[in-house]
């Protein structure tokens, strides 16, 4: 397809201000952030100083802090995924079917994903889970059981709980679409062929969501790799390490210990983790657009 | 097939059902939204009250506090001011993408969209080194710039989108008309894509308005977000819970309004196209 009777207007004037943008904005700090990588550099003894090569690389990895960070980010990650993939599914399937009130439960239902985490955080925190104040705790209390300090006790799989409920609107909406565009024959000649409700599920409509599952665990994964406002106005990071994962890690470094070095070296560490998994949502997304191409 | 009068209860199952968990959902923003409304001396008591006599003192109290309208302008200046300068300069360049495509504009396109995945956190110290020498520490202009990066490769993506849902037909007839480029923009691509540009607008009017790890870490006073704003009350154990709730509304309220007039694009906008 090619334009009839009038010359391409200039990339440079049109596509070019956004590629030069975009290009200073990836380069730049990065760059940045490998040159103090390398460097000794901290604030609370600034004359120290110096090229030292992978020193704070091979620091990171030798401080069990740093593996603590690593496995929380690990745990956080996962179970949120596992947690807003499958509600976000058996949602979805809720959703997808005819009811009255059907948009405005709809509506409802994506609502936690337009909060801000801040707020989402402290109403949890104080309102949900406070174990005197808190809904739970009343909850808890009128069913005979004992009360749960969550934030004491469980302070990691509380974080997960909020988080999750943020995300499993998206993970739902996300599906809804992806069930929006399933033939409807192909439900019709299973349902001929005597298959069941679960038969259904797993033959036809899991298949169907393939695709869009690895999206979402893709994009979401992306997300959750940097995670702050949720532990900075809960538990900071605590009790002890408890909930501190990669992002927190470099925070504390950078601003509570000011050590410059040691935060860009952890800060590399989440680009490269950050960076394997956007291989594959590219993959992902490419792999669409030519399908696209050639479907136009 | 079923016999009717099981499919009308499982009708009926499916509508309460739906509902319920619809409900269950939302819950924490309706709790939130009735704390708000309510005295402090109610806001914090056990059990929860469900009963009280509504007030609107937590919103006053929140009005009065002189900062607030600095928190919420520089909310909407963040969010906002970068979302029209993304507009601005995504709009000619996901024109050029969408209608003179070449060989290397879908690489553009994927380059483009694999800088929104890297780590913010990775970026941190460099960012905020360079924000001290310029002296863009604190003002709510830097957050703007960050914002509009942020939100640069998806504006170009989701525009391309639906620019190329426009039939070409109606261009090249333009163009045989001898409409020229501006034209041509007024009379057919801008009506036409209106309702592409306006989700676009309102996905990164929400994405930057929500962004809590930047303005959290480069703003501080002057520049501060309603999110540094709200997260001030995480150290108010149960003191100040409406007020909490009455600033958390409002600044949550405009936001999720916005979220449910986008709520068919976001899918478009957010999974590059991932998802059909």
């Amino acid at each position: 397809m090619t334009p009839v009777g009038s010359s391409r207007p200039s990339w440079w004037l049109l596509t070019g201000p956004s590629v030069i943008l975009l290009l200073i904005w990836m380069i730049g700090p990065l760059a940045g952030a490998l040159y103090f990588s390398f460097v000794r550099k901290n604030l609370m003894n600034p004359r120290l100083s110096g090229f030292v090569w992978f020193d704070n690389y091979i620091n990171l990895l030798l401080d069990p802090v740093f593996w603590t960070s690593i496995l929380n980010t690990l745990v956080l990650v996962g179970s949120v995924l596992a947690i807003t993939v499958v509600a976000g599914i058996l949602l979805a399937l809720l959703m997808s079917e005819e009811f009255p009130g059907r948009s405005f439960a709809r509506l409802l239902a994506i609502s936690p994903f337009f909060v801000m985490p801040v707020v989402a955080a402290l109403v949890w925190k104080n309102m949900l889970m406070h174990p005197v104040y808190g809904i739970l705790s009343w909850v808890q209390r009128s069913l005979g059981l004992p009360v749960t300090d969550w934030f004491q006790d469980y302070p990691m799989t509380a974080i997960i709980l909020i988080i999750s409920w943020e995300w499993t609107p998206f993970a739902m909406l996300v599906f809804l679409t992806s069930l929006q565009s399933m033939p409807e024959e192909q439900r019709e000649a299973a349902r001929l062929d005597g298959a069941g409700p679960l038969q259904m599920f797993y033959r036809i409509i899991l298949p169907h969501l393939g695709q869009a599952i690895a999206a979402v665990l893709m994009i979401e994964c992306i997300f959750f790799l940097s995670i702050y406002a949720e532990i900075f106005t809960t538990t900071s990071g605590g009790p002890g390490t408890a909930t501190t994962n990669l992002v927190y890690v470099i925070y504390k470094r950078g601003f509570n210990e000011w050590n410059y070095g040691s935060a860009s070296a952890g800060g590399i560490y989440a680009v490269i983790l950050a960076n394997i998994v956007a291989f594959f949502l590219i993959r992902l997304i490419a792999r669409n657009m030519k399908n696209q191409e050639t479907w136009k | 097939m079923t016999a009717p009068h099981h499919s009308r209860a499982r009708r009926w199952i499916i509508t309460v059902v739906g509902h319920l968990v619809a409900l269950l959902m939302f819950f924490p923003i309706l709790w939130m939204v009735l704390t708000a409304f309510k005295a402090e001396i109610d806001a914090f008591t056990t059990p929860p009250e469900l009963v009280f006599e509504p007030t609107l003192r937590s919103f006053r109290d929140v009005f009065a506090r002189g900062d607030y309208g600095t928190f919420a302008l520089n909310s909407i200046i963040a969010a906002v001011g970068s979302t029209a300068i993304a507009l601005v300069v995504a709009i000619p360049a996901a024109y050029r993408l969408a209608f003179f495509p070449t060989a290397r504009t879908q690489f553009t396109l994927l380059w483009m969209i694999s800088t929104k995945m890297m780590p913010a956190v990775g970026v941190l110290l460099p960012v905020y080194i360079f924000f001290q020498w310029t002296g863009l520490l604190d003002q709510v202009v830097g957050l703007m710039m960050i914002y509009t990066l942020m939100n640069l490769p998806l504006a170009v993506w989701m525009l391309y989108t639906y620019f190329r849902e426009i039939p070409y037909e109606m261009l090249e007839a333009a163009r045989v008309d001898g409409a020229g480029l501006g034209s041509e923009l007024r009379h057919i691509l801008i009506p036409t894509a209106m309702p592409g540009v306006a989700s676009t607008a309102l996905l990164c009017t929400i994405l930057a308005w929500n962004e809590s790890f930047w303005s959290l870490q480069l703003m501080n006073v002057q520049g501060a977000t309603l999110a540094t704003f709200i997260s001030s009350f995480k150290a108010a154990e149960g003191m100040f819970w409406a007020k909490m709730s009455a600033a958390s509304v409002l600044a949550i309220g405009p936001i999720i309004a916005i979220g449910w007039l986008a709520q068919k694009q976001l899918v478009r906008g957010l999974t590059f196209g991932a998802v059909k």
